[in-house]
């Protein structure tokens, strides 16, 4: 049996002399969060259009659950929600009337606890035009995951929304992960792929330039390490001390910063010497390179 | 079913909610059906004869040309087939749901027409209603499949607006609808037989009232019925899902062959 829920290969698609997405390949185990980041224009939004079916690849192969979007979306409709970037309602379709509306060509009951879920509830007899951009955003998270699909295509869900709807976003996507659906996400937010994907893929001027789980490309980056101490007699401040595997030492506010090889080894070293001063610690922190640094990274490389 | 009834549901709510729709579908036809009942009939008593069909026809012309394409465009333009699209909803539904609805906001005002024209204005009443209402029906989709190939083909809302009115002011002109079209000079009857409102009049005329007419009756109807089909299935054909991919079926041109069966009467009414 096919454990992947998603699988592209070598997807080439241009508009006239513009290459929006070339060769783009990768796939996603059923069950998993993949996310696709990438700066605008880099293509993420066309290649989920293309698995959405919404538009014709040039070349390339594409399965969502083994069928072919851009030739069995009809069978997908029930099996598939997406999200898109952009798309709208009617103007005069009340949110219960959308929710009737879509779940009825689903063939599935109006699932008006998401609604309560996601504060649209009270909203139910509102227009869309009388919605806000966040209320918006959260009615179309709400349609494409109405139907329990086994797959959901979520396409920056989280812009324009506030913090409490970010997190209620989050804790749904969970969720989803959880009873088994896939989600495939497209977002700028570095720290939402960080926190909830299981592995994603960077685009670059339409070409996947790294692919991994966020800690294997990290871990690809320049490999430091960040501990920042800082200590009640401000010792280290003071003391051009060299611990090992240090590269650089940088002095921000109350805090000295090391960038190490080996973290490990050069905690120990700054505790013990800042023991031996007669000094103590009144904060430690070890980072590991985030998400968006090594995207930094990557892109100010390829640029 | 549930699917169909609800899409029918919102589509007919659009109708009454959208102030645009609202105007085209019964502000503008009742108004103008009071106004030509109380003056054109007394400049004119000769017009109290097609009073109620010409009405009737007005009214399904601005429904369905005039009111109904822009919104099909701006749906297009706003991203709304997109959601639709992905949610399975078929490109038959888009066009038909609508394209009934506004119908059935027309015949509601029809109704009203044919009921009142008589009484109120001494409009003439058809000596058969079964071929009345028949006509009714069949140029609501005449109108309609016309109106959905307009909303399709249309770029934008200009462009819809302006196809609309190449066929909605010479409708009014020189459809039979103020001048019947015995009245006309010959030179001027081609260009009318150009026109679905022309073949409209004629088929009232001809059938519901019982008149002579230039256009045999059954030609008429199955030159708009022609129409209707020729009309609905192109604009189904040349649906495009998405202002952002212009990729179409089929050249938009294309919807010029709805106009074959006009161009035949035209050649037809000049033999």
């Amino acid at each position: 049996m096919n454990q992947l829920a998603i699988e592209l290969n070598n997807l080439r698609k241009s508009y006239g002399e513009v290459i929006a997405v070339d060769q783009v390949s990768f796939s996603v185990p059923k069950g998993e969060i993949f996310g696709l980041l990438g700066p605008n224009g880099a293509g993420k939004t066309t290649t989920l259009e293309c698995l959405e079916g919404l538009r014709k690849p040039d070349s390339g192969m594409m399965r969502i659950m083994g069928e072919d979007p851009a030739r069995d979306g009809r069978r997908l409709r029930n099996l598939v929600g997406v999200q898109l970037q952009t798309s709208g309602l009617p103007a005069t379709m009340t949110v219960d009337e959308s929710m009737r509306f879509f779940t009825a060509y689903h063939g599935v009951q109006p699932r008006y606890d998401l609604l309560e879920r996601m504060d649209l509830l009270k909203k139910k007899g509102s227009q869309y035009q009388e919605l806000s951009t966040g209320q918006k955003r959260r009615l179309a998270l709400i349609l494409a995951i109405a139907h329990d699909p086994l797959i959901v295509i979520l396409d920056e869900p989280t812009a324009g929304l506030d913090v409490a709807s970010r997190a209620e976003l989050h804790a749904m996507m969970q969720e989803l992960k959880n009873n088994g659906t896939t989600i495939l996400l497209a977002t700028h937010d570095m720290a939402e792929a960080e926190k909830m994907t299981d592995s994603v893929a960077i685009l670059l001027k339409g070409s996947i330039i790294t692919m991994g789980t966020v800690r294997e490309i990290t871990a690809q980056g320049s490999g430091f390490t960040k501990i920042s101490v800082r200590t009640e007699e401000s010792r280290l401040h003071e003391d051009e001390i060299e611990f090992p595997a240090v590269s650089q030492r940088v002095i921000k506010n109350e805090y000295v910063n090391y960038f190490t090889t080996e973290p490990g080894v050069t905690v120990s070293s700054i505790i013990n010497y800042v023991e031996k001063q007669g000094d103590r610690l009144i904060d430690l922190r070890v980072e590991r390179p985030s998400l968006e640094e090594r995207f930094l990274e990557i892109t100010s490389e390829r640029n | 079913m549930t699917a169909f009834l609800n899409h029918f549901s919102f589509e007919f709510k659009t109708g009454l909610r959208n102030r645009n729709l609202l105007m085209t579908n019964y502000l503008l036809p009742l108004v103008f059906y009071v106004m030509m009942g109380f003056v054109m009939v007394q400049i004119n008593p000769a017009f109290a004869a097609t009073l109620i069909p010409s009405m009737v026809v007005f009214t399904m012309m601005v429904s369905t040309i005039l009111g109904m394409p822009a919104p099909l465009t701006e749906a297009r333009s706003q991203g709304i087939y997109r959601s639709y699209k992905i949610n399975g909803i078929p490109a038959l539904s888009i066009l038909a749901i609508p394209v009934l609805t506004t119908i059935f906001h027309a015949m509601i005002v029809s109704v009203i027409i044919a009921l009142t024209g008589g009484s109120f204005f001494d409009g003439a009443t058809p000596e058969s209603w079964g071929a009345f209402v028949f006509i009714t029906l069949l140029i609501a989709f005449t109108f309609g499949g016309i109106g959905a190939l307009i909303g399709v083909v249309g770029s934008s809302t200009t462009s819809v607006v302006m196809l609309a009115q190449i066929i909605f002011i010479p409708s009014i002109l020189l459809g039979g609808m103020m001048i019947p079209l015995e009245q006309l000079p010959e030179s001027v009857r081609w260009i009318s037989a150009l026109f679905p409102a022309t073949y409209a009049m004629e088929a009232f005329n001809g059938l519901a009232y019982g008149r002579e007419t230039l256009i045999q009756p059954g030609v008429a109807l199955i030159i708009l019925a022609i129409s209707a089909l020729l009309s609905f299935g192109f604009a189904v054909y040349l649906f495009n899902w998405d202002s952002q991919n212009g990729t179409r079926r089929g050249n938009p041109l294309l919807a010029l062959i709805a106009l074959v069966p006009y161009i035949a009467g035209a050649i037809y009414i000049n033999l």
